[in-house]
């Protein structure tokens, strides 16, 4: 193998690693905004899990509604 | 030509390494970074000022729930080790005080409040987690990290400051 | 009468409403939904109750009906209108290690010609600085169908849902959405009672019915982006798209714009706009030609070329009441949508005297109301 190719294959290394040391870009303190509560994608799963029933009763399309993750990312 | 650019990759491979690896922070003899923040009374309060007693650093939020279910615990330390030569403080990172005054209406705590809302002193304790609790010993070395709270995580604190307590200044 | 369709149970279960290693607060709700659309009056109580345990273990319990008096247009014209009663209950359970939440959860429907079984396994990480949360979600439902009337008619459907999720903060004051699931059905996966309607000459309203007769197997995917933004006078606004398809050629496309505006910490006002189109299945006719013209007949206005349009509002109102002083706060919530149905190729079989195929296009308005109380513990 070249020198090039080493060196190349260093440099996908040393990256890779890099990866899993990645600085959140937001940090820990800086959450105030995204755990206010209207931030939630989903402030009351009551009447939202009713209304996902109500269309996919009339409607052909269903899934993927998402919900998870945001936050205050604590603990 | 071909010799110099293969030099030239490597060299920047190496580069690349060298930075890869960023040191680590060791929780073993490192100095306390050194802040001066207001308290919630109006006053500039220093590390400096509280060296040679064993000081527990809190950082907090209102809006952090396990933060909040933190604070009693915190409150029933401050006020069981204060006498022995102890003290906490509890770093507010949010940008404005209003709702953590709303907070500290409902949960009182004895320990002094301190407000960091540019999140400076954060950045420079590196916080990686809401809530953490960090044990500063009497020389001013930081000694111990906690990062996040779960109820029951305040019998590790005890273990901590009073070990930090133990020793001599 | 077929109130759930055999997907619609999945929407049942509830999300994963899983906050970045923290388990959600303990909460209850009872809510009231009434629904009034299309000939259709369907009204109940829904409640909902979730604890946790040391930080570590949560449970939630739910219990749902529906009361459903239903005079729609396919009852209308082919049979006559019914009285029914859905009920529904669910429990689920959630563990939390590390930045890890292992969720799973059952529910059961059951109405007089439908029982559905849903349970649900789901598993949620945060990662790379608890910026990024993954969730893998697994759930299979088994429902029996049978028809009323007839002790002979029963069969089944089996029903497995993959899905995988990605929340993203991408800013201070942005997170993005990413979502995708697959759906697969067997068995029976029609509506025993309904009719399709074809072209007969000999008789007096120019056409005649025969039984609808689907596929056994569907298989739908769906993919859906999402961004909710914090403005910076303390407001949120979110968009939403969906996209699907599946083995029925079925195509929709979902997009959904909100807006949620808090008032000092009591009220909360939200508003939002959904629309919906939708290609028709590949085997869906209004009219046939002839009778037995195709393997498949389906005149579901469910699988019709067709757009809703949803306006809704909502109005929250917080408080700490000083009776139900083990509650830390509560609110009362109102909400209200409207949503008009529109059908391009599903016709308004009440008028007669015209030559079929020439009826006007059926469309219709619904109201839906959403009551309910909320309290933390």
């Amino acid at each position: 193998m070249s020198a090039a190719r080493i060196a190349a294959a260093l440099l996908l290394l040393a990256a890779a690693s890099g990866c899993s040391r990645v600085e959140p870009w937001v940090k820990p303190y800086e959450r105030e905004n995204l755990a206010d509560p209207i931030m939630a994608w989903d402030r009351d799963p009551i009447s939202s899990s009713y209304m996902r029933h109500v269309y996919d009763s009339r409607e052909g399309a269903r899934g993927a509604n998402g919900g998870a993750g945001g936050g205050c990312g604590c603990n | 030509m071909k010799t110099i650019r293969s030099l030239r990759v490597a060299a920047l491979a190496a580069a690349m390494l060298a930075t890869a690896w960023p040191a680590a922070a060791t929780d073993g003899a490192v100095p306390a970074p050194a802040f001066t923040l207001e308290s919630r009374d109006g006053k500039q309060v220093s590390l400096a000022d509280l060296k040679g007693q064993v000081v527990m650093i809190n950082f907090w939020a209102s809006w952090c729930g396990p933060c909040r279910k933190e604070f009693p615990a915190l409150d029933q330390i401050y006020s069981k080790y204060r006498p022995m030569g102890f003290t906490l403080v509890a770093i507010n990172v949010e940008s404005e005080r209003a709702d953590a005054e709303k907070f500290l209406a409902t949960t009182p705590a004895g320990f002094p409040i301190l407000f960091d809302p540019g999140n400076v002193v954060s950045g420079k304790y590196g916080v990686s987690a809401m809530p953490t609790t960090i044990l500063v010993d009497r020389q001013g070395l930081v000694r111990w990290q906690h990062r996040a709270y779960k109820p029951g995580d305040e019998a590790k604190y005890i273990e901590q400051v009073r070990a930090a307590l133990r020793e001599r200044a | 009468m077929q109130l759930i369709r055999a997907i619609a149970v999945a929407a049942l279960l509830l999300p994963a409403v899983v906050q970045a290693a923290v388990l959600p607060d303990d909460r209850a709700d009872l809510l009231y939904h009434y629904y009034d659309g299309g000939g259709v009056t369907i009204d109940g109580p829904s409640l909902l109750v979730r604890k946790k345990f040391a930080e570590k273990y949560a449970v939630n319990a739910s219990y749902y009906v529906d009361m459903v008096s239903s005079a729609s247009i396919d009852v209308v014209t082919t049979a006559s209108p019914y009285e029914e009663e859905r009920t529904q209950y669910g429990v689920g359970f959630e563990y939390l290690r590390g930045k890890v939440t292992y969720a799973a959860s059952f529910s059961n429907s059951n109405e007089n010609d439908y029982n559905a079984d849903t349970a649900s396994l789901s598993i949620s990480q945060d990662m790379f600085g608890d910026l990024t949360t993954v969730s893998l979600i697994f759930s299979r439902g088994w429902d029996d169908v049978t028809r009323r009337g007839d002790s002979i008619f029963e069969d089944s459907v089996d029903r497995r849902i993959y899905g995988v999720d990605v929340s993203q903060i991408a800013t201070k004051n942005l997170v993005l959405g990413l979502s995708f699931e697959t759906i697969t059905e067997e068995g029976f996966l029609n509506n025993p009672y309904r009719q399709v309607r074809y072209v007969d000459p000999d008789a007096a309203l120019g056409y005649s019915y025969q039984a609808e007769v689907y596929p056994r197997t569907r298989t739908g995917n769906a993919l859906s982006l999402r961004g909710r933004w914090y403005l910076p006078y303390r407001a949120a606004f979110q968009g939403d798209y969906r996209f699907y398809t599946d083995t029925w050629d079925i195509r929709g496309h979902t997009a959904e714009l909100s807006y949620t505006h808090p008032l000092d910490d009591t009220w909360t006002f939200d508003v939002h706009y959904r629309f919906y189109t939708q290609d028709a299945a590949e085997f869906y006719s209004d009219l046939y030609p002839r009778q037995d013209f195709q393997n498949f007949l389906a005149r579901d206005k469910e699988l019709a070329s067709m757009q809703s349009h949803t306006l809704g509002f909502g109005v929250a109102y917080e408080f700490k009441s000083p009776k139900l002083s083990f509650l830390n706060r509560s609110s009362l919530n109102l909400r209200y949508d409207r949503i008009r149905f529109d059908y391009d190729d599903f016709r308004d079989l009440r008028v007669t005297g015209v030559p079929p195929g020439t009826e006007p296009l059926y469309t219709f308005d619904a109201d839906v109301i959403r009551f309910f109380f909320s309290g933390w513990f």
